[in-house]
């Protein structure tokens, strides 16, 4: 009997969990700053795990492999620091502005993008991305060229009465906490739409979904676009964050992180891009203690992850305790 | 802005030919890969990298540029050649985007590997002394080595050319990029090919390295923008087209000497846009065949 109730218990649990799975996440992440062992980190990790969020609409569920994401992280992060730095717009105005301009940006790439099919898309949306680096790079007045954009300030706000200090790093994981809940509780509701199935079918048949009579070029653009707005806002959220935006922000590297932590962590689930956006900064994060080819240990760990856990660590847990449930199933 | 003459335009031109050679070098070994395996070298740059330092060391080490010449290929092959034998070839039949993260990694791990081995500035380079100095060409003084990437280009991608349509092993490797299974029933060991094919192709980029080395500085980062530079060829000329590789490698080396003439502020720029007209035009390439691409 007691064995039963034991097996009974976790698909039970991971079931409930998968039914309420944003508030499962924000439950997770709004104590995740209190036992991370600094808070920088912990602002890193939601920051890219957003970032990894936003990708993961793509490289998950639709099956795009983009190499060019970082373009739209950057955009977001570059314009939000000019508005506020050139036009002094408020933070939450210029966060908008950021976001808003990474969709564009998604919306012309993705235009261009999607006209090539499988491994040409990678290639394609890569060297796509290069353009706006290289853009930016060269628009020295604006974006500070190769120094990156400096000098974008935040002032504090009050709410409700209480005033915030923003400068504080927990405060702040707060704040950036509400925009990084209301973005996952927005891709959640996607995936649980119709559209959310169809960008799925994508993934498992293409042809298959536009002989359905779906819009095959019209959903990929769509999910396109609505991936670069994800990732735009997790750039905005970090040029808040750092107060200075990096001219690597743009650069295809960034991209191969996304891929990276999305793989890590578990293509394709809800929660597995923060698992591995948080193995991937607190790895690289002890790793640079000991060694200066921390570049070194990632290769190699991405490489073992692709050979031999493809479904990443979320998603091999997951895999793990839906086996079991099944099992668990069919004993009754 | 000074007044351009036809004669500058011209030698131009030729700077815009040698460094295109080096594009279609790595293009070509790309496009191979790609056309037999079905697999984007995402570590092609860090190949280009690796032969790049190579060059330099076998260079010190022998004293001479042509047993350097000889050396690289060889050696940055035979990395290619294990690199295909252990972590590429489990992937095989496993989604094709598998092979292009694995050598996404491996990219990360070959530049590490050259930081820990020569140390994070790179190492110094110059032109070999047979090659300096500059030869008359009827327009005016063309560097002597940038006319020797022209011509040893034509002459390794000439090689290879004779080899893919004249040998035996030629015919094999052709019929296996169209059908691999039927190879396979006819009694070839199509892995072989694969991976002979995977080594040809990776060596063909460390010998782009060790050509462009003393043309730019050798570090540790030189392949991260060369990668996204030989992507661009790559679609421009059509996925998969040797003849395609060669002409989009020597037109966007044109396009941007021409543009670095003109406007050199948009040099970088130029090529990218470049392929977003391609890619609007004829989504397929120049070269490509149109079911390939979408």
């Amino acid at each position: 009997m007691t064995k039963t109730a034991q097996t009974d218990f976790l698909p039970r649990a991971t079931a409930f969990i998968a039914k309420h799975r944003v508030a499962a996440v924000l439950a997770f992440l709004m104590i995740f700053p209190l036992v991370m062992p600094y808070e920088a980190l912990a602002l890193n990790i939601l920051i890219f795990g957003l970032y990894a969020v936003g990708f993961n609409l793509l490289f998950g569920y639709t099956g795009l492999l983009s190499f060019g994401h970082a373009a739209f992280f950057g955009v977001g992060s570059y314009l939000t620091g000019i508005v506020i730095i050139r036009f002094g717009l408020s933070w939450w105005m210029a966060i908008a502005v950021g976001t808003a301009c990474a969709g564009l940006v998604g919306l012309v790439i993705g235009f261009l993008a999607i006209r090539t099919r499988g491994i040409y898309f990678s290639m394609v949306t890569l060297a796509l991305g290069q353009i706006v680096y290289y853009a930016f790079y060269k628009a020295e007045n604006w974006t500070g060229g190769e120094n990156g954009l400096r000098g974008i300030t935040v002032e504090n706000f009050g709410i409700f009465g209480i005033q915030l200090d923003i400068l504080n790093p927990l405060t702040k994981y707060y704040v950036l906490f509400v925009f990084v809940a209301a973005a996952l509780w927005l891709v959640s509701r996607i995936l649980a739409s119709p559209f959310g199935a169809v960008i799925e079918s994508i993934r498992e048949n293409e042809g298959r979904c536009a002989a359905c009579g779906y819009d095959v070029a019209r959903a990929k653009l769509l999910i396109f676009v609505l991936s670069s707005l994800i990732c735009g806002l997790a750039g905005a959220l970090r040029a808040l964050h750092l107060s200075i935006v990096p001219i690597d922000s743009l650069h295809y590297l960034l991209s191969g992180q996304a891929v990276m932590m999305c793989l890590l962590g578990g293509m394709g689930t809800f929660f597995g891009p923060f698992v591995g956006a948080g193995v991937f900064l607190y790895l690289e994060d002890v790793a640079t203690v000991f060694t200066t080819h921390w570049m070194a240990v990632v290769g190699v760990i991405f490489m073992l992850f692709v050979l031999y856990f493809p479904r990443g660590i979320w998603g091999t847990l997951i895999h793990r305790w839906q086996a079991r449930r099944v099992h668990a199933g069919e004993a009754r | 802005m000074a007044e351009i003459s036809f004669q500058l335009l011209l030698l131009q031109l030729m700077t815009g030919l040698a460094l295109g050679a080096i594009y279609a070098l790595l293009a070509v070994g790309l496009s191979l890969i790609f056309g037999m395996l079905t697999v984007v070298n995402f570590a092609h740059g860090a190949f280009f990298m690796v032969g790049a330092f190579l060059g330099v060391y076998f260079l010190g080490l022998t004293g001479s540029f042509w047993f350097s010449l000889v050396l690289t290929p060889l050696a940055v092959g035979a990395i290619g050649l294990l690199c295909e034998r252990f972590l590429v070839r489990p992937l095989y039949g496993r989604g094709i985007d598998y092979p292009l993260l694995l050598t996404f990694g491996l990219s990360y791990v070959m530049i590490e590997s050259m930081r820990v081995l020569f140390g994070l500035e790179g190492v110094p380079t110059s032109v070999p002394a047979e090659l300096k100095g500059v030869v008359d060409l009827g327009i005016g003084s063309f560097p002597t080595y940038r006319l020797f990437l022209i011509v040893a280009t034509a002459v390794i991608i000439g090689a290879l050319w004779l080899f893919i349509e004249k040998t035996r092993y030629g015919l094999i490797i052709r019929a296996g990029s169209r059908d691999p299974e039927i190879v396979r029933i006819l009694g070839v060991d199509i892995a072989r090919v694969w991976l002979i094919v995977f080594g040809i192709g990776t060596a063909i980029a460390g010998l782009s390295g060790l050509l462009a080395a003393p043309t730019r500085a050798v570090n540790a980062e030189m392949g991260i923008p060369v990668l996204a530079e030989s992507f661009v060829v790559t679609v421009v000329g059509g996925m998969g087209s040797l003849p395609g590789a060669v002409v989009a490698g020597l037109l966007v080396g044109v396009v941007f000497s021409m543009t670095s003439l003109f406007a050199p502020e948009y040099a970088e720029l130029s090529i990218f846009v470049l392929m977003a007209v391609v890619l609007l035009v004829r989504p397929q390439g120049l070269f490509g065949k149109a079911g390939l691409m979408g």
